[in-house]
């Protein structure tokens, strides 16, 4: 009997500790997790910034002030300290999501989470993200000065994360029960890939060429044509390109392959995009140039984003961060400022290839059989044994699609050539342009940029302003890359590229400004085929009508513009429904909703109803006109927004205005009437459930957190205006990720604000302390110090000494 | 000075000690090494246990998250799902910890008999 007792407590403790210890499904391991020497109590806490610390590998002493906003300034003696200090404060700041990213960008995010990520690192390692990431290092390996500052990131990061105990590690190691693994220079390559997936990683070629197959050659160049009726280009239009002689390239007499398949990989956010623009001295309301950038992208806590000053005795920038690359990505120094928004190019394409048997060893090419090469990609899963999954590469790029994966049975798949995996040293544009003085420096600087195409914005203090559109750019035949491409055939491949020189750029123009908002980037009348890749219409027209329509310009505009929610596209769009739509047909109730939104001046303002009416009465009209699209086993991405416009206005009878599912023949005038009565039935509906439909509340934008938007670590209910389509382009989850105005005064004055937070520890009161300024449109003072002895505005200072 | 009160500050002290260096189950060591020394009687053997390190581990944690507000822990509050409320979470923190304790405790007891006998 005693034995039993002894035997029973025996296991009841093996039991406790189990219990407690191990981490069951989303449920942290309890003991571990709540344990207040170890555990998440430990968490409560801001990051210590003051104190001498020691650092191994540091030449000299580093000094780093922090401001108010938890910003450091780095005062270091050389580039190396600097950024071997820029990795340590990255690292002690953004640790997880500095990993966390990585670990995506690379496809492990199942060594992590377990089964679930199986398919999404299956997806990543199919695209090539490792590969692109190898031979970015190769480039990168060619310049011995950018490597010796990769590696003292590394080690930055490094002497972090081997002093850090683990009672230290930040909240969501905590959570998931892992352990942060040492940086390697790969995984800034590998950050740098995860930019460039998400932004110049969409294409619609095989989605494109089932429409063509579908639809015909007709229909599809209405539905999808190159340049709409409107453009305002980044380049303007009056551009003289004479002095380009490069020609473009001779389109081949080869056949399409007109093939289908059901379901392509994840694409980017469509919404990823941004805004900037700098005006001219003499624009200028003080005579200095002033420069606005602000990048849109999905509102994640911890923000993408994170802002320090960095400075060497040669050289001093200020201005947001990307965790894991090295320099400032978007900001200024004493000379020069800089912003980026996407250039949005095709320079992604298929290629259909065709294997000479089952073992994927040989495919054809040009009558021939060429040697693929394989990659076996290993992918360790938390708690379960290794996926392993052979990619084949061709001279295109790896066979993304095979009856391994989304495609179909037999000899064939889809190679996919991305301007990801060419390789560049991106990152030596970035520190270039941190120790620019003018306009030559920035040129110089832009040369070594490849992927993904940027509209590079620039002001200098000398009074220079321009703009680039920056990218390793193929020389496409018209038409080439918009559709699959028969992979057998040299004459189908990239022939080659569009030298640097003639990328379409403008410096000082006579309008005194300079602009872009992901809008095509040239007119007609430039000399190499620009395929229209989903290019925006409404931001750009907006900002350019602004600028335009004022002689001065003030740093208040400038706040105003990036802050503007007007909407053009429910201007260009609600009126015509107004007239067409026939109102007899409405009820009291319905009438009077109509008469809410009739009465709306086009802001979509936090208190108003018109812009809930708008957005929900849109996405009913789009989703019921491309119901045609509703296709089960065709890959299909529907037409572009502004050209649905358009068709709904001068095509009301069209085919396709049809609902595929009634008998009724419907015209646009039927659809808007349907779905604006839809729109009040909804409505109602949501107003019984929650309250008046007002934007900010019917929109509720949200910052997510980076593991799955968890509530916990979210912020919710924004009252920010704006749609996805105004300059201010906020929408629920997307929006204005980072807002900088520069005013290029001898040194700069530049205000800033980002929706997160310095820290990214969500026990930290600056997780999230700009958010609710970022919302109402408020700026911080970004505080340029000059002198590293100067006290002023710094609440702490941290040096860094080298380890004796 | 009561057994269940010698026991009840010995816990404490060996699992303060032990905290220092090793992970969450130095409770469960404390626990256990103290009701092989100090032998309770009957519910004592658990409760004693039970309370100490319930008391270390709530008087720990609201020393660290008041110091912040709490600010983290109203957050893991709503993701474990406790409402949101800080004193929900010291309060299972210290049932946790006060739970692998007092079982750690009833076998250091059945050890200790067997050692008598």
């Amino acid at each position: 009997m005693k034995y039993a007792q002894l035997v029973f407590t025996f296991l009841l403790s093996i039991l406790a500790f189990y219990l407690l210890n191990t981490k069951l499904g989303s449920v942290p391991p309890i003991g571990k997790f709540l344990n207040p020497a170890q555990g998440i109590w430990k968490n409560e806490t801001d990051e210590t910034i003051s104190g001498d610390i020691q650092i191994e590998g540091l030449k000299d002493q580093v000094t780093i002030h922090y401001d108010e906003h938890l910003i450091p300034h780095v005062f270091a003696k050389n580039d190396s300290d600097l950024y071997r200090a820029q990795g340590y404060l990255t690292a002690k700041h953004r640790l997880w999501q500095l990993e966390f990213q990585t670990h995506a960008a690379a496809g492990r995010l199942s060594e992590i989470v377990g089964e679930k990520a199986i398919e999404y690192d299956r997806q990543e390692r199919r695209r090539g993200m490792g590969f692109g990431a190898d031979n970015s290092l190769d480039k990168m390996k060619e310049d011995p000065k950018t490597l010796s500052y990769l590696e003292a990131y590394r080690d930055g990061v490094n002497s972090y994360i081997k002093q850090l105990a683990p009672e230290n590690y930040p909240v969501e190691y905590k959570l998931l029960d892992y352990k942060p693994e040492l940086w390697t220079t790969k995984k800034t390559a590998l950050l740098l890939m995860y930019m460039t997936r998400l932004l110049a990683g969409g294409d619609s070629d095989l989605e494109y060429t089932n429409a063509l197959r579908l639809f015909g050659k007709d229909r599809f160049d209405l539905l999808y044509p190159d340049f709409y009726d409107v453009n305002d280009p980044v380049i303007p239009k009056e551009t003289d390109w004479s002095y380009i002689d490069t020609k473009i390239t001779e389109t081949p007499q080869s056949e399409l392959p007109l093939d289908s398949i059901s379901e392509t990989m994840d694409k980017p956010h469509p919404n990823n995009g941004s805004n900037n623009w700098a005006v001219s001295a003499e624009k200028s309301y003080s005579g200095n140039p002033i420069l606005a950038n602000d990048p849109h992208l999905s509102l994640n806590l911890p923000s993408i984003w994170f802002v320090m000053q960095l400075a060497t005795p040669d050289h001093n920038a200020f201005g947001a961060t990307l965790p894991g690359a090295l320099g400032i990505i978007s900001g200024f120094n004493t000379h020069i400022s800089w912003g980026e928004t996407n250039a949005t190019r095709d320079v992604l394409d298929w290629y259909k290839i065709e294997f000479k048997d089952e073992t994927k060893k040989r495919y054809k090419f040009d009558g021939e059989w060429k040697n693929t090469s394989v990659r076996v990609e290993e992918i360790k899963v938390r708690n379960q044994e290794t996926i392993t999954d052979s990619v084949f590469y061709t001279h295109h790029g790896p066979v993304s699609y095979d009856e391994n994966f989304k495609g179909k049975v037999g000899k064939e798949g889809y190679a996919m050539k991305w301007i990801g995996h060419i390789g560049g040293n991106n990152q030596r544009t970035f520190l270039e342009l941190n120790k620019g003085k003018n306009y030559d420096d920035y040129l110089n600087a832009l040369k070594h940029y490849t992927a993904p195409a940027q509209n590079f914005v620039f002001a200098s203090t000398e009074g220079d302003i321009a703009l680039w559109i920056q990218g390793k750019l193929p020389n496409k035949w018209k038409g080439q890359g918009k559709f699959l491409m028969d992979g057998g055939k040299s004459e189908n491949d990239w022939q080659s590229f569009i030298p640097k020189e003639f990328n379409a750029h403008i410096k000082n123009p006579d309008r005194g400004f300079v602009s872009s908002a992901n809008q095509h980037p040239v007119d007609q009348s430039y000399p190499f085929y620009v395929f229209n890749d989903g290019y925006e219409t409404y931001r750009n027209r907006v900002i350019n009508d602004f600028l335009k329509s004022k002689e001065k310009i003030t740093i208040q505009d400038f706040k105003d513009l990036q802050n503007n929610t007007y909407n053009l596209k429910a201007f260009e769009l609600l009126p015509y429904m107004f007239a067409n739509m026939d109102i007899s047909k409405l009820n009291k109730n319905e009438k009077e909703v109509l008469n809410q939104i009739k009465s709306w001046n086009f802001y979509s303002d936090i208190d108003q109803m018109a812009p809930s009416i708008w957005d929900s009465w849109w996405s009913k009209l789009y989703t019921i006109v491309w119901d045609e699209y509703d296709l089960e086993k065709v890959a299909l991405d529907k037409p572009f927004t502004y050209q649905t416009i358009y068709l709904l206005k001068n095509y009301p009878n069209d085919d396709f205005m049809d609902i595929v599912d009634t008998p009724k023949k419907e015209t646009s005038e039927d659809l808007f009437l349907i779905t604006f009565k839809e729109t009040v039935k909804d409505l109602q509906q949501w107003k019984e459930k929650n309250s008046d439909y007002k934007w900010k509340d019917y929109k509720a934008t949200y910052l997510g957190h980076v593991l799955q938007a968890l509530p916990a670590f979210s912020r919710f209910d924004l009252p920010i205006g704006g749609d996805y389509n105004t300059v201010n382009a906020a929408s629920k989850n997307h929006g204005p990720s980072w807002r900088m105005i520069v005013e290029m005064t001898s040194p700069p004055t530049a205000i800033g604000i980002y929706p997160g937070g310095q820290s990214g520890n969500p026990g930290s009161k600056y997780y999230d302390n700009f958010v609710d300024d970022w919302a109402v449109g408020n700026y911080i003072n970004l505080l340029f110090i000059q002198d590293s002895e100067s006290a002023k505005g710094i609440i702490a200072t941290q040096t860094l000494n080298p380890k004796q | 000075m009561s057994k269940n009160f010698l026991n009840f500050i010995i816990t404490i002290i060996v699992a303060i000690i032990l905290s220092q260096f090793l992970p969450w189950w130095s409770v469960m060591i404390a626990g256990y090494v103290t009701a092989l020394f100090f032998s309770l009687k009957r519910v004592a053997v658990f409760l004693v246990p039970f309370m100490a390190i319930f008391l270390f581990w709530v008087v720990y944690a609201f020393w660290l998250g008041n110091s912040n507000n709490f600010i983290l822990a109203k957050k893991i509050a709503i993701l474990l799902p406790l409402q949101g409320n800080a004193y929900f979470l010291l309060l299972l923190t210290g049932i946790v910890g006060g739970l692998a304790a007092g079982v750690a405790a009833l076998f250091g007891k059945q050890c200790s008999l067997l050692v008598k006998r």
